[in-house]
């Protein structure tokens, strides 16, 4: 396990690159990958969803990402061969260990965490000093203030000192807004860049008793754009932060806001960058989530390049989306860290002529961290990480959570959740964030908070009917798997601790779920009630934080219970890209 | 312009109900309104009490719909609180009478209609209260037809990924 492989990895590239000769997997990517040949006047770079992971990880992309209908088998619905094929991607390559699941646990040895933000602050300088002063930005697509216990409990202030240091120019968000509206303006008063959202807007109550706004006229919470001059021409950058935060997340963090996608809103003001504005492109910074993108893309005009997020889709080409304009580019640039895209663009007068695209890996073992983001990573870390370093348990297997039905990650929280709430079924959420740890790797509680810290972390135990639980999974189902991307929220199925299911995505809401069993034997009934523990409800709970009943069943002793009434059988999709075979 | 509110709008009902009560004082400088309210048809409770939204329709216009892109149906596609989901219609139709809104899958499908008096700009945005998720519909009748926009809205337990 504790093989230091950084020396290991720069000899054999170093050796590939001056002996000539015929190089190694890894000593092809490695020389050269971040030297990019360079095109066009302008550079954009972009981040999305690192959901605050200050120091390199392991993440494992997922092994089932179903699309259906229209989203059949076209990115970012595929995964495993099928991804690599599509991408050109050779199998035992590091970049099909940073972009899909093929041979996840054999790879990670090989090549080692990605991410980092001492690691992406070189990588950004770089990238930034190639191209010369005033032809770049930087831009972030949300989810950066949350995922980690040291970001809870800093309510996001870790993440934008880091974001000024590292250059952040502009970014939207997410989960930002679960610390409150409070919290987020304060975050915003230190954050050097600019927040952007076109898509939040005041409630009508709200802007009757005068709310605070950035433009009360249009009841617009946030600025919807900023234009820079970059390449020595004008680029409007609008932002669109997650049209779903008051569904998605407890509505008393955003009382006095209403989200949405605000398609015709969004239209009227491209329409006014490119008429009024004179910009030379636009690019839309969004949080929608690919398949909405993809979707908007096609229905609205006048947008070059939509630089994606949400979704924690590593998508390595742009998509193109034809709509009444013209073409619109669509991107997703994966999460925790793990990538940066590098947006290169040929800008004329009123028009963008071609771009380069390459969404590059942040392969840890090739990147000396930066020192004084390093030390600004140390000086937060150092109040809590004591606290949190204990070893509590040293799991046998491969510990993730990314997948469309279940990760081990969620089945050890359901598993808590049932034993020591004493509860027949455990709901957990399918969130796309948290860590991957690998086997014999020990846990430590900054290792539980990083599945699990939110500002809505209580338990709750609860009687349910049948009916009633069987409805949840038929509606969260659809977030998932409704045919109109604009119905979907992003996130994964719930996890179900000791229901077995059978799911037909392709079926209509209503109809997806069939066959629900507890414990693997007994049909759900739908008027009997059943003792259900979960946490993340969008509704107040008292219970004790998620956190802390996971900590203490793995400390004492347990992990795993046999595997009894959890699994998916999924029908329908039999040859659906978007599982690994 | 009188407006009639039922199930999902209970404040507009009260409302209706006093404007009602003050005319019934014959205050005089409402006097004009009775007169118009008159003309109109008088409160379609029929329609209101009907659980389908087909038969709610037929009830209230006696004949069906046709869709139209004339008819500008703003609505939301997943709501925020399905206890009052902001729809609002505006049409370019010409010689518009009424609009009225529909959501089939509540108890009762005919949720708003509003009379628009002559020469009134015919945009009405109003708040449904919403049982489950749903096909909402608008009907504009405009010089004697009826025409119609479909939107489902969504009204989801919440929860999310991302």
């Amino acid at each position: 396990m504790a093989i230091r492989r950084r020396d290991f990895l720069k000899n054999t590239a170093f050796a590939a690159v001056s002996a000539g000769l015929p190089r190694l997997a890894r000593g092809t990517e490695t020389a050269s990958i971040y030297d990019l040949e360079r095109f066009g006047n302008a550079r954009i770079l972009h981040i999305t969803d690192t959901h605050a992971q200050l120091n390199p990880v392991y993440f494992r992309e997922p092994s089932v990402n179903i699309g259906i209908g229209e989203m059949a088998g076209r990115p970012p619905h595929l995964v495993g061969r099928a991804f690599l094929e599509r991408f050109g991607i050779r199998p035992d390559s590091a970049d099909a260990y940073a972009f899909t699941c093929f041979e996840f646990e054999k790879s990670a040895g090989r090549f080692g965490k990605l991410g980092g933000f001492a690691h992406l602050k070189t990588l950004v300088d770089r990238l930034r000093g190639d191209v010369g002063e005033r032809n770049s930005l930087l831009l972030d697509g949300g989810d950066l203030w949350q995922g980690t216990g040291l970001a809870n409990v800093m309510q996001g202030r870790d993440m934008v000192e880091v974001a000024n240091l590292l250059g952040i120019e502009a970014m939207t968000g997410h989960w930002e807004f679960t610390y409150g509206e409070q919290a987020l303006r304060d975050n915003l008063e230190r954050f050097k860049g600019e927040f952007l959202a076109q898509n939040v807007f005041l409630t009508e109550e709200a802007a009757f008793n005068d709310a605070a706004a950035f433009d009360k006229a249009s009841g617009r919470v946030f600025k919807p754009s900023v234009i820079r001059e970059i390449g020595g021409h004008r680029v409007a950058i609008v932002g669109q932060a997650f049209p779903y935060v008051p569904i998605a997340h407890p509505k008393r963090f955003t009382p006095d806001w209403t989200f949405g996608i605000r398609e015709e809103e969004l239209q009227k003001y491209v329409d006014a960058l490119r008429g009024a504005d004179k910009v030379d492109a636009v690019i839309l910074l969004s949080h929608n989530g690919m398949d909405v993108d993809l979707k908007l893309a096609s229905r609205v005009t006048g947008i070059d390049v939509i630089l994606g997020g949400h979704t924690h889709d590593a998508v390595p080409q742009p998509i193109p989306v034809k709509n009444a304009g013209g073409t619109t580019l669509v991107t997703n640039a994966g999460s925790n860290g793990k990538f940066v895209a590098v947006l290169d663009l040929a800008l004329d007068k009123g028009k963008l002529g071609d771009v380069r695209y390459h969404l590059l890996p942040v392969y840890s073992e090739l990147l000396k961290p930066d020192p004084a983001m390093a030390e600004l990573i140390g000086r937060l870390r150092a109040p809590h990480v004591t606290d949190w370093a204990e070893k509590i348990a040293t799991p046998d297997r491969l510990l993730y959570r990314r997948g469309n039905f279940s990760g081990p990650v969620d089945e050890l929280i359901c598993t808590a959740l049932r034993t020591e709430l004493d509860a027949e079924i455990a709901l957990s959420p399918g969130f796309r964030w948290g860590v991957t740890a690998l086997s014999g790797q020990a846990l430590t509680m900054e290792d539980v908070l990083a599945e699990t810290a939110i500002t809505y972390p209580e338990t709750y135990v609860q009687e349910m009917l049948g009916a009633d639980i069987k409805n949840v999974l038929e509606d969260i189902c659809d977030n998932l798997f409704n045919a109109d991307p604009y119905y979907q929220q992003g996130g994964d199925m719930v996890r179900a601790g000791g229901l077995s299911y059978t799911c037909t995505p392709t079926a209509a809401i209503g109809s997806r779920i069939s066959d629900v069993k507890l414990n693997g034997d007994k049909t759900l009934s739908a008027s009997h009630r059943y003792k259900v523990a979960g946490w993340a409800s969008v509704n107040g709970q008292q219970g004790a934080p998620v956190w802390d009943v996971v900590a203490k069943y793995l400390r004492s002793g347990r992990m795993f219970q046999e595997r009894l009434g959890t699994g998916v059988t999924l029908k329908g999709v039999e040859d659906n890209p978007g599982i690994a075979g | 312009m009188t407006t009639t509110g039922s199930y999902p709008t209970r404040r507009l009902i009260i409302q209706g109900a006093a404007t009602v009560a003050l005319l019934g004082l014959g205050n005089l400088p409402f006097a004009a309104i009775p007169a118009l309210a008159a003309a109109n048809d008088k409160y379609p409770e029929e329609a209101f009490k009907l659980k389908n939204e087909a038969d709610a329709i037929k009830a209230l216009y006696g004949r069906t719909a046709e869709p139209s892109d004339k008819v500008k149906l703003d609505a939301p596609e997943i709501a925020e609180n399905g206890g009052v989901v902001p729809i609002s219609v505006t049409t370019t139709l010409d010689k518009v009478t009424s609009i009225s809104f529909f959501v089939a899958e509540n108890p009762n499908a005919l949720a708003a209609s509003y009379k628009i008096p002559d020469g009134t700009l015919p945009g009405i945005a109003n708040r449904l209260k919403m049982a489950k998720t749903s096909n909402v519909t608008a009907i504009v009748e405009a010089d004697g037809k009826l025409y119609s926009a479909t939107k489902e809205v969504k009204v989801t337990v919440g929860g999310c990924g991302g």
